[in-house]
C-alpha cells in the first residue's frame, strides 16, 4: 500500500486531516514556549519575537494553523461525549447537553483570555 | 513498567491536551498570531505581559498551555505516523521520537518558567 491511501476517498482524508491537527496544535505550543522564554529574556528578545510574527511567513502559517486547530476544537467537542459523562442520580446527562456546555466553554475561555491580555 | 503499562498515562495525556488545546489555542493562535501583528487590536506592552506571565497562577496556566499538548500532539502524532506509513518496524523509534520531544519541551517550559524573576 502506498503512503497516499488515505486520498483515495473523503472518509480517509476527513480522518487524516483531524489526525494532522495534531501538528499545529504542538507547533503552536513550541511558539508558545518561544514567547514564554522571549518574555522571560526581556523586552528587547521580546520585540524580536514580535517582529518575527508579524512577517509575511507568519501570518501565512498562522492563519493555516488556526483553520487547523479550529478543525481540531469542532472534531474534539463533538467526540467529548464519549469521554466525558455524567451522572445525575441514576440519569444520564444527554450527549446533546455535554457538547453544548462545552462549545459555552469555549466561549467562555476565549472571552477570559481576550479580555485579560487586550483589557490593560 | 512495560509499554502497556502506561498506555493508560499516555492515553490521559493526550486527552488533557486534547482538551487545553481545543478550548485554549483558537483565541491565542487568533490574537498572538494575526490580530496583534495585523494591527486588529492593540497588542499589550511587555511590561503589562512580563508582569502577567510572573504571576504564580499564570506560570501555572502557561506550563499547563505548553505542557499537555505537547502530549497531545506525541500521542496522536505517533500513531499518525504508524497509519500513513503503516509502519510495521520502527514503531519504538517512533515512540520513542515523539513523546522524547515532548518531554524536552516539558522541561524547557519548566525551567523558563521556574527561573523567570519572581
Amino acid at each position: 500500500m502506498s503512503a497516499w491511501w488515505w486520498l483515495e476517498n473523503r472518509a480517509y482524508l476527513k480522518f487524516v486531516i483531524r489526525e494532522l491537527t495534531s501538528v499545529f496544535v504542538g507547533g503552536f505550543a513550541v511558539l508558545l514556549l518561544w514567547q514564554v522564554r522571549a518574555i522571560s529574556a526581556g523586552s528587547e528578545a521580546y520585540a524580536v519575537f514580535v517582529d518575527r510574527l508579524a512577517t509575511p511567513g507568519f501570518i501565512l502559517l498562522s492563519t493555516v494553523a488556526l483553520l487547523f486547530v479550529l478543525y481540531h476544537t469542532i472534531t474534539w467537542l463533538n467526540l467529548v461525549h464519549t469521554i466525558v459523562v455524567i451522572r445525575l442520580g441514576d440519569r444520564r446527562v444527554p450527549d446533546e447537553m455535554i457538547t453544548a456546555a462545552h462549545y459555552v466553554l469555549w466561549v467562555v475561555l476565549s472571552v477570559a483570555v481576550a479580555g485579560i491580555l487586550l483589557l490593560k | 513498567m512495560t509499554t502497556r503499562g502506561i498506555t493508560p498515562f499516555l492515553w490521559t495525556l493526550f486527552g488533557a491536551g486534547g482538551m487545553v488545546s481545543a478550548l485554549l489555542f483558537p483565541v491565542h493562535i487568533f490574537l498572538v498570531g494575526l490580530a496583534f501583528p495585523l494591527g486588529w487590536v492593540d497588542a499589550p506592552d511587555y511590561d503589562v505581559l512580563y508582569g502577567l506571565a510572573i504571576h504564580p497562577i499564570t506560570r501555572l496556566y502557561l506550563m499547563a498551555l505548553i505542557t499537555f499538548p505537547l502530549f497531545h500532539w506525541a500521542h496522536r502524532f505517533r500513531y499518525t505516523v504508524y497509519d500513513v506509513f503503516q509502519l510495521t518496524s520502527g514503531r519504538k523509534l517512533v515512540a520513542f521520537l515523539c513523546y522524547g520531544a515532548a518531554l524536552v519541551g516539558t522541561t524547557m517550559a519548566g525551567y523558563t518558567l521556574l527561573a523567570m524573576g519572581w
